[in-house]
């Protein structure tokens, strides 16, 4: 039963209280039973361990830092990296005009901007502060492809400094609203805070794609994360505000974009003026919208410019091998074949919003704050699986909700995180953060098994489902040293990549029909006595 | 506060470390302190993992030199060898140590046992085998560990002290960033105190030894251990049992050091071993000060130096600076006289006075 493993527990901070009292008065007789007490059990003074987790995870973080970016020293294209020094060069000599067009200046085949505005405007700032100390890095014209350890180092600390800034408060607010309010669950939940601080923090494709691989995921999941630590703690207009910006940072977290809808709309829906409502949450979405879109309003031509970047569906339904559903069955039925774009694009648009809407309609139905934590996870899945365009990084935005439901779900959250580090895993290999991925994988196994935590609660599974489940893993083990080791046959150039991805795709069809029918389930459930009301 | 030993003739009670420590933490039904040393040993290697790319100083072609010369030469000429400027200058111990580890390194580099060490710089196999050489190294820390572990509920060790060793930042740093080998040898240390805590004075004794014998650094600890020893081991037994553990003890260490320095006295290189061992040449400075004493001294040569230039007498600056790591031979002092080569010149017939 839970809770055997705590002496006692402390309610979590309501802040005006005082710390708890935990410690046995020093001069008091030695305890004979010594045992070994790690930093996050309870009865920890709760703002100490919240800071030395967040520290932890910054340490991580920039030792990762450490390992080579995207494209490190491959001339003449690069990579990621590449590409955001390229941008800040762009916005911070350009007129915002000129930012999406195609100048002289701005050659779009070169890494041209395909993110919103939001992500023009923190690429500038952050062109600033690299140009008050290195000039020469984001200078117009002759940076392009600067490499130096000055300017790795500049860069680095942009995306730590963005995650200290927006992911790591966001984090935060989210584990203190989760306690707080409650998620479903009765009070046996709340010991597990610092765990779960762990696991949200302690994302390792988040922490191998920003840090390593080098791009800004933290900024527009940061600004999500706020928004859903908003829902929770019932401020719906900061949430919507935040969760715009999030939009305006990065397209892709449109994912999220049902799960937010059909919540709210079901909470608006259920109070006294819906419309009412509706109209002041559309209010402060259109404001935002419009903030962020200014210098882009003045003329329809401009607006579509900027849109025509943002969605290239001349690159095909799907690139490389991601473990969604077009690619993977792309083996068998060749959709770039057989199909025109047109109407591919409109079967991946039926296809994902099929997969969806059972979630949104269970939120429009019956909202709840675990049912959204739930339909977080499944919308953004389902875009994963069936969205035109979609990158193997795209896997970090299921993952997300996967994190924030790791109290309700340890074990499909260990799971799904390793099977989504392993989908990374050629690009891994091509940025040569091989070291960097042992190592992190390594600390996200120590501390999700860590002695006193969390992970042996929830479902409990039977010996014969473990069975079944061990043999992807084995085969995925297997495949790690085989990538790396052995040559693919010269006919199936891209064996391993295939395989990869089908033993990946397997395994979050499995998931995703399992998080979808746990969503349902939450309707026939009774509610636990003493939860609060979420409305 | 520590335990006093009693002055019956009764046995000593063995030495207690714990008792420095504050009182544990509450207990509860966690999992045992052995379990919990190795999980935060696993979480270390994978911070030391991380810290492969990091920078690397000198130290680390010190150290491929070490492995190359041990493994390509024969033990006659490992300390007369001068192929590189970083000549070896740990005891026969760590030699020994070098040629384990030059082992299994031709199988990841050849160029790792060439002597002399090409000037290329080196690659990232390299780079990886010798990181990786301190990290398993360090296994011997956590056995060592392991044992106090053990005994940790019975003596109310709390379990953050051994984390600390284990996490210990100012041994990461240096260890795997700067590049030593001092994780292994704090293993060893600890080991002995293990063994002193049991009241096995004997093995604690032979182990100390050993360590002396790996990095003579530690012979800063030796005037404790003599003296604890003394009197702990052979005292308070009455005369001839005393003179007889005296001469079981001596025998020990002289056996120890009898494995490590005997072919060297064989081949008649104890003058050069011991040039080596102790460079005062080098100054009493190291590149690097030390907080410690002489930092006073130098400023007061400084001072003065200044002070009696302004009053018109004629000092000469010296050539030698005080932060040079290579062994060398001018003194680095203006005014105060070059302290320690002149008490120790009767050791060191070589420096000039």
């Amino acid at each position: 039963p839970p809770g055997t493993n705590q002496v006692r527990h402390q309610d979590l901070p309501e802040a005006k209280s005082p710390m708890a009292k935990p410690k046995k008065s020093r001069n008091s007789a030695p305890d004979p039973s010594v045992a070994a007490r790690l930093p996050w059990q309870p009865s920890a003074p709760p703002l100490a361990t919240a800071l030395l987790i967040s520290f932890a995870a910054l340490l991580l973080r920039a030792l990762v830092s450490v390992g080579p970016y995207s494209g490190q020293g491959a001339a003449p294209k690069f990579g990621d990296y590449e590409a955001q020094r390229h941008w800040m060069e762009l916005t911070l000599h350009l007129p915002s005009s000129d930012w999406y067009r195609n100048t002289s200046d701005n050659d779009l085949a070169h890494w041209g901007l395909d993110y919103p505005p939001l992500s023009a405007y923190q690429s500038r700032l952050h062109a600033h502060l690299i140009n008050a100390s290195l000039p020469d890095a984001v200078a117009l014209r002759s940076s392009r492809g600067f490499e130096s350890q000055e300017s790795k180092l500049l860069m680095r600390w942009t995306v730590l400094s963005s995650d200290l800034i927006l992911f790591f408060p966001a984090a935060l607010w989210f584990v203190w609203a989760y306690m707080k309010d409650g998620v479903g669950g009765s009070g046996e939940r709340r010991e597990g805070w610092t765990w779960l601080l762990a696991m949200v923090l302690l994302n390792p494709c988040l922490v191998l794609i920003d840090h390593g691989h080098f791009q800004y995921n933290c900024i527009s999941l940061g600004l999500t994360l706020g928004a859903i630590a908003g829902i929770l703690s019932r401020n719906e207009l900061v949430a919507a505000a935040l969760f715009s910006l999030a939009i305006n940072h990065k397209q892709m977290s449109m994912y999220f974009a049902p799960a937010f809808f059909g919540h709210l709309l079901g909470k608006c829906l259920k109070r006294k003026y819906p419309i009412v409502e509706i109209m002041k949450l559309g209010f402060v979405v259109l404001g935002t919208f419009a903030l962020v879109w200014w210098p882009y309003l003045h003329s329809y031509e401009a607006a579509m410019q900027v849109i025509s970047r943002l969605a290239p569906f001349e690159r095909g339904i799907y690139e490389d091998y991601v473990a969604n559903f077009w690619c993977t069955t792309s083996v068998l039925i060749k959709w770039k074949r057989l199909y025109a774009i047109k109407p591919l694009k409109l079967m991946s648009l039926s296809a994902t919003i099929l997969a969806f809407l059972p979630s949104f309609i269970q939120q429009v139905k019956s909202p709840s704050n675990l049912g959204f934590l739930y339909s977080l996870l499944n919308s953004s899945f389902s875009f994963y699986l069936f969205s035109y365009q979609v990158h193997e990084k795209s896997i970090l935005l299921p993952l997300l909700p996967a994190s924030l439901l790791a109290l309700h779900e340890p074990h499909l959250h260990g799971w799904f995180t390793y099977y989504a580090l392993f989908s990374m895993y050629p690009l891994i290999c091509r940025d040569q953060l091989l070291l960097q991925y042992i190592s992190v994988l390594g600390l996200f196994v120590l501390i999700y098994y860590s002695p006193g935590g969390n992970y042996g609660k929830g479902m409990k599974i039977s010996s014969g489902t473990m069975a079944v489940l061990s043999l992807p893993l084995l085969c995925s083990i297997l495949l790690h040293t085989v990538y790396l080791q052995i040559e693919p046959p010269k006919r199936y150039p891209f064996l391993f990549d295939a395989l990869i991805m089908f033993i990946c795709f397997s395994q979050f069809i499995i998931l995703t029909l399992y998080t979808n029918y746990k969503q349902w389930m939450l309707d026939f459930h009774p509610r636990p006595v003493g939860s609060k009301k979420d409305l | 506060r520590p335990q006093r030993a009693q002055t019956t003739p009764h046995p000593v009670r063995p030495l207690q470390i714990s008792n420095w420590t504050t009182a544990p933490m509450a207990a509860t039904s966690s999992p045992s302190t052995a379990a919990a040393a190795m999980w935060a040993f696993a979480a270390a290697a994978c911070v030391k993992l991380l810290l492969v790319p990091t920078y690397r100083s000198t130290d680390f072609d010190v150290h491929r030199y070490w492995l190359a010369l041990t493994h390509a030469l024969p033990a006659r000429q490992w300390y007369t060898d001068a192929s590189s400027e970083w000549t070896l200058d740990y005891p026969p111990f760590f030699a020994y140590f070098s040629r384990l580890l030059s082992l299994p390194a031709p199988f990841v580099d050849a160029s790792l046992v060439d002597i002399p060490v090409p000037a290329a710089p080196p690659s990232s196999a390299y780079i990886l085998y010798l990181r990786l050489t301190v990290a398993f190294s360090d296994l011997l820390l956590l056995a060592s560990i392991l044992l106090l572990a053990r005994d940790a509920r019975r003596r109310q060790r709390p379990f953050l002290a051994l984390l600390l060793v284990l996490w210990s930042p100012a041994l990461l740093i240096v260890d795997h960033i700067h590049f030593q080998y001092n994780g292994f040898l704090m293993g060893l240390l600890l080991l002995s105190l293990h063994f002193l805590e049991q009241g096995k004075d004997l093995a604690g004794g032979v182990v100390f030894a050993a360590l002396l014998c790996s990095k003579h650094l530690f012979l800063v600890a030796a005037p404790v251990y003599f003296v604890y020893l003394f009197r702990h081991y052979c005292c308070g037994r009455g005369l001839a049992r005393g003179l007889g553990r005296l001469v079981l003890m001596g025998a020990g260490v002289v056996a120890v050091f009898a494995m490590a320095f005997a072919p060297f006295v064989y081949y008649g290189q104890m003058q050069q071993l011991l040039s080596r061992l102790f460079p005062f040449g080098r100054g009493l400075f190291h590149a690097y000060w030390a907080p410690n004493f002489w930092v006073f001294y130098i400023v007061l040569d400084k001072i003065l130096a200044f002070l009696l230039r302004r009053l018109g007498f004629s000092i000469e600056i010296p050539e030698a600076s005080f932060t040079r790591g290579l062994v060398g031979d001018s003194s680095p002092f203006s005014v105060l006289p070059k302290v320690l080569s002149r008490l120790l010149s009767p050791f060191y017939p070589r420096e000039e006075c």
